[in-house]
């Protein structure tokens, strides 16, 4: 399509410049803003009102001089190039290398808007991935294809747990000719989380298997808007093109609702929630439901976020949204991590919700649904016990208290606590019961009185 | 009222998910229009001068201005017919498997114009036999039928509005959508055409008779619902719940195992996933009440949250007058919508974009009217035509608060038109109490009219059943107050014992599993044999205790475990069974009884 210049702005304000008196401009087109002697800047068109163009540039309109700049309008969206070649290199938001390669050249490109996935044409996930973390196989439990945050806080081994996580996950019976890649979405981070997250990759030698993102906490905001979009779109193509299976990790979304927020209000947009725009949960859905499997490709988008909860508020818009747009959350809690416990995950706030169909007998082993569930119902019971105690002591507690507060106890202390070492399902699920074991029959209302005789060799050796 | 084309209408704004259109003198409200080249669908919201503001819904991305806009004089309508049912739609009734046929692409594109109904198949239509040539014929009178799934008959009604006198009507045969099947002469001597699909403008109620009031019980199979919080056929109901609470299985379970004949479920805004496991498993799945797939009698409207958030707002429309259709021919019919929340995000986001004067939390201050203007689309009436008939439409929709909230105004205004709510609660959800239904604060108008027909179903005791678990249920909460503070051992015996009762209340009979093969749907016989057992139970032991038996002693009694286990280890063919339960209560409390003195 046919590209048009202008030359100067008439309104310049934040993030924001208006052109007026040109036509035949799209809408969402991609432009490029000419300076004499600096780098171009990149923009896209938020708005037309007749022949006032609005537009957002991405890397801000500090020093732009009202009369001295000229744009560059391309008549389409942005598009990325793409290509296998991607995988091991590191880009910016805009797809330009910051590794000191060259550039990806391709004759393939997509808009990094994406499409919505016909819901006739998705595959529905059931793959078990093993990440050789109690607390996440056992009893929230992830598969391919699913979008799954980690709701953390300030200062809580989140990036560690994600780090595990590379390095351990596993799907059971997977063909090992399977192509893999991890694709990473840095959202606002800081010089020192960007350095972990790089060494993670060349520890656990991923390094030759990633496509890297880059948007740091001093780039520009407007450009993490467009952070996610251009690694999932590089998802996609690796997924649904290219058959691989691939792990997109974003982080930090709250980053990036931030950003949103900024971009919005420059817009004098109508706030709702604490000033985040109230397109916030469709501008997440269009980012988040791009994880997934279709139909007629060999390769699935899993996506793991992390999301630092503003002050632990699990209510505060950010999480709320995107919970009720994610399959689940990993919660990690700040108690636990003050105990000393790692993974610090809170294994009842947390949930999967496509667990229940990747369980169980052809998929992890037969117990394994019941068995979960009496864990997180003793485990829960244990709590209450412990609040109990709080007020009471824990000597008015009487003996079936005790039992069940020294259960959640143990749980915390063996089961949830492994440490940063790889523990498999099967042992997960066998010290679920050796836990178990402990408590008298008569709670074991979850399971099965077959599985509880499978199971519980030495039943009743701690209780009288 | 096809509009003349020699005006030409362009494009002069572009912003969000709307355009502004100039160059006729007058526009229609609500009329839809055909937006740029690639002729995205859209419908005018608002009208100044020679201005029109339209509300597109598919993407704007590479719209530009002075781009044509072409008006069709026609509303945002349903396509009404035989071929709905088993069916997927978007939010403006495209059907997406054949939008996935047209475009052989996992992704939806823009500017795509499909039917609804297929217009190539051939349905087998009977006429009515009552009807001759010569007859006067009008609005809702049935012409014939065709047999649409297995499960559901789908009337051929005169559309509404429509009367005049038969012409003529075809034989016995094999016809496509569009085929003429019948022809009126009206009385403004004006031929028509009728064929087995008609058009309705989806934000206009279809017409009825008379409302009635509502009478019978929709049956869930749930038994939280169907004993403590039961809504009727033609009833309303929210639930609300933060995530996690599992709004979306319960919505699941009652698309399951509702006793409606219809069912429209809505997917508004909600996960794409979740639609593909609605897809991937009714048709597995077997109708407990019919015994034909659950696809049969269901049909699905999927515009999940990364689709254009105008469609969603037209969706909950879209559905509400598929599932008026269904009731006109004289169905029960289930809507459910997951969820009005997003629905209700999407009018606040439209509103945003017209600059409209926000109120509470941003949303426009017509929320609540539209709310009421939907939820008053439910009801039990008596249809149009002969013969005579009557239908029936349950709302049941989600409701996400945020941070699970329920004063914000969407569960604040939804609590105004909706008569039961099944508030769910996390803390519940957390120890993965499902469905996470909190009793305490959960209500049902509907029961004075339950009990009614619980007498007459010979249910009588379903009433005083209920009252007698209520109060268990709510002395425990009040014991568990004070067991907070002192410990339960301090509690008296028979206060023990409540609070043992009521954790079999809320394990063995409130806990419902939806993934167990025989608690996912429990009969009506067997909901009420296992309140019967409960009860039974509470009553003898009360005694016992009262005559000095130590609570001990009945905590450990094996028949605990017996009840809390009855709701999966009870055939729902076999409940016969249950009456071996009923002895070893018995039993058990005898032996106990001999002990401490006490006969029979």
């Amino acid at each position: 399509m046919a590209r048009i210049t202008v030359s100067g702005v008439s309104e310049i304000r934040g993030p924001i410049i208006i052109i007026e008196g040109v036509t035949g401009i799209r809408m969402g087109e991609y432009l490029e803003v000419n300076l004499p002697n600096k780098p171009s800047r990149k923009g896209r068109v938020l708005a037309i009102e007749e022949e006032r163009v609005i537009i957002l540039l991405y890397q801000g309109t500090y020093e732009l001089e009202k009369d001295e700049i000229e744009t560059e309008f391309f008549g389409r969206t942005m598009q990325l190039f793409v290509a296998e070649d991607m995988i091991g290199r590191v880009f910016n938001s805009q797809g330009e290398p910051l590794d000191g390669l060259p550039s990806i050249y391709s004759d393939e490109y997509r808009d990094i808007n994406g499409s919505p996935i016909n819901p006739t044409s998705r595959i529905y996930p059931r793959d078990y991935i093993e990440t050789g973390i109690s607390s996440i196989d056992s009893m929230n439990t992830l598969v391919r294809g699913q979008k799954l945050p980690i709701f953390t806080g300030a200062g809580l081994p989140n990036n560690q747990l994600i780090g595990q996580i590379v390095k351990q996950a596993r799907i059971v019976g997977a063909d090992s000719e399977d192509k893999f890649a991890i694709v990473f979405g840095a959202m606002g981070l800081t010089m020192d989380d960007y350095i972990y997250f790089q060494r993670l990759f060349e520890e656990t030698g991923t390094l030759n298997k990633v496509v890297m993102y880059t948007n740091l906490a001093s780039d520009s905001a407007a450009e993490r808007l467009i952070t996610p979009r251009v690694a999932l779109t590089t998802a996609e193509y690796l997924a649904f093109d290219k058959g691989y299976h691939v792990l997109a990790i974003l982080s930090d979304i709250t980053n990036y609702c931030q950003a949103l927020r900024e971009i919005s209000v420059a817009l004098e947009t109508v706030p709702s929630r604490k000033g985040f725009p109230g397109y916030m949960y469709s501008d997440l859905a269009s980012i988040y439901e791009r994880a997934g499997i279709i139909e007629d490709s060999q390769g699935s988008i899993t996506l793991i976020a992390n999301l630092t909860m503003p002050n632990d508020d699990i209510t505060h818009p950010i999480p709320d949204l995107t919970g009720y747009i994610t399959e689940g959350q990993i919660i990690l809690d700040r108690s636990l991590h003050n105990r000393g416990i790692y993974p610090p995950i809170d294994v009842l706030g947390s949930l999967s919700r496509l667990m229940k169909d990747g369980i169980g007998e052809g998929y992890t082993r037969k117990d394994h649904p019941s068995l979960s569930n009496q864990l997180y119902a003793s485990y829960a019971e244990g709590l209450d016990k412990r609040r109990l105690a709080e007020v009471i002591g824990k000597k008015e507690l009487n003996r079936r208290d005790q039992i069940l507060y020294e259960f959640a106890d143990k749980f915390e202390d063996n089961f949830v606590n492994q440490g940063d070492v790889y523990r498999s399902n099967e042992d997960s699920l066998n010290l679920g019961w050796s836990l178990l074991s402990n408590l008298p029959e008569t709670e074991l209302t979850k399971v099965s009185e077959d599985l509880i005789r499978e199971h519980i060799h030495n039943k009743g050796a701690d209780s009288d | 009222m096809p509009q003349s084309t020699k005006e030409r209408a362009r494009i002069v704004t572009i912003k969000g998910s709307t355009v502004e259109v100039r160059g006729l003198s007058s526009y229609r409200m609500g009329e839809i229009t055909y937006v740029g080249e690639e002729r995205l669908i859209g419908e005018i919201i608002e009208i100044e001068r020679d201005f029109a503001t339209v509300q597109v819904y598919e993407p704007l991305e590479g719209l530009k201005i002075n781009d044509p806009v072409h008006l069709t004089g026609k509303s945002l309508s349903a396509e009404l017919g035989p071929g709905l049912l088993s069916n997927i739609f978007d939010g403006i009734q495209r059907p997406l498997e054949q939008i996935k046929k047209a475009t052989s692409s996992s992704f939806i594109q823009r500017g795509i114009h499909i039917n609804a109904l297929d217009r190539h198949k051939k349905w087998q239509f009977e006429p009515s036999k009552d009807l001759t040539k010569g007859n006067l014929v009008k609005g809702g009178d049935v012409l014939g039928f065709v047999q649409e799934t297995e499960t559901i008959k789908c009337n051929i009604l005169v559309p509404p509005n429509t009367n005049g006198e038969l012409l003529s009507i075809q034989d016995k045969g094999e016809f496509k959508i569009t085929d003429p099947i019948a022809e009126l002469e009206g009385s403004d001597k004006k031929k028509k055409e009728l064929t087995l699909m008609h058009e309705w403008p989806v934000r206009v109620a279809r017409p009825f008779l008379k409302k009635l009031p509502v009478s019978e019980p929709l049956v869930t199979g749930q038994r939280i619902i169907d004993m403590f919080f039961p809504i009727t056929k033609g009833g309303t109901a929210a639930i609300p719940g933060g995530f996690g609470t599992g709004k979306t299985i319960l919505q699941h379970q009652l698309s399951k195992w509702s006793n409606a004949d219809v069912v429209v479920y809505i997917g508004c805004g909600e996960r794409g996933n979740e639609m593909t496991e609605v897809l991937r498993e009714f048709p597995k799945l077997v109708d407990p009440h019919t015994q034909n797939p659950l696809m049969d009698r269901t049909l699905l409207i999927a515009n999940v949250s990364n689709m254009p958030v105008a469609a969603r707002e037209a969706s909950i429309y879209m559905g509400i007058t598929m599932a008026e259709f269904y009731r006109d021919q004289g169905y029960s019919v289930l809507l459910t919508a997951d969820s009005t929340s997003r629905w209700a995000e999407a009018l606040r986001e439209i509103a945003g974009q017209l600059e409209e004067m926000p109120v509470e939390e941003g949303y426009p201050a017509y929320l609540g009217a539209r709310l009421a203007n939907f939820y008053e689309r439910a009801g039990q009436v008596v249809t149009l035509g002969a013969p005579y008939r009557e239908g029936s439409i349950n709302i049941t929709a989600a409701v996400s608060p945020p941070g699970g909230d329920f004063s914000e105004p969407v569960t604040a205004n939804t609590k105004r038109f909706v008569k039961t709510f099944w508030g769910l609660d996390s803390n519940l959800a957390n120890r993965k109490h499902f469905p996470s239904i909190n009793w305490l604060n959960s209500y049902s108008g509907y029961i004075k009219i339950i009990e009614e027909w619980a007498l007459e179903a010979n249910l009588e005791d379903w009433g005083r059943y209920r009252q007698e678990m209520f109060t268990i249920l709510q002395k425990d909460d009040e014991l568990q107050h004070i067991a907070e503070l002192i410990g339960s051992k301090a509690l008296p015996a028979d206060e023990q014992l409540i609070i043992l009762v009521a954790e079999i209340i809320k394990e063995g009979f409130l806990q419902q599993n939806a993934f167990d093969k025989i608690d996912s749907f429990c009969p009506i016989e067997k909901q009420m044999k296992m309140m019967k057992l409960m009860l039974l139970f509470y009553n003898r032991a009360e005694v016992l205790i009262k005559n000095g038996c130590p609570i001990s002693l009945i905590i450990s009694l094996k028949t605990v475990q017996i009840l809390k286990r009855m709701k999966e280890d009870i055939q729902n063919d076999n409940i016969i069974k249950m009456n071996k339960i009923e002895d070893y209560i018995h039993t058990d409390m005898e032996e106990l009884g001999s002990k401490y003195g006490y006969k029979v």
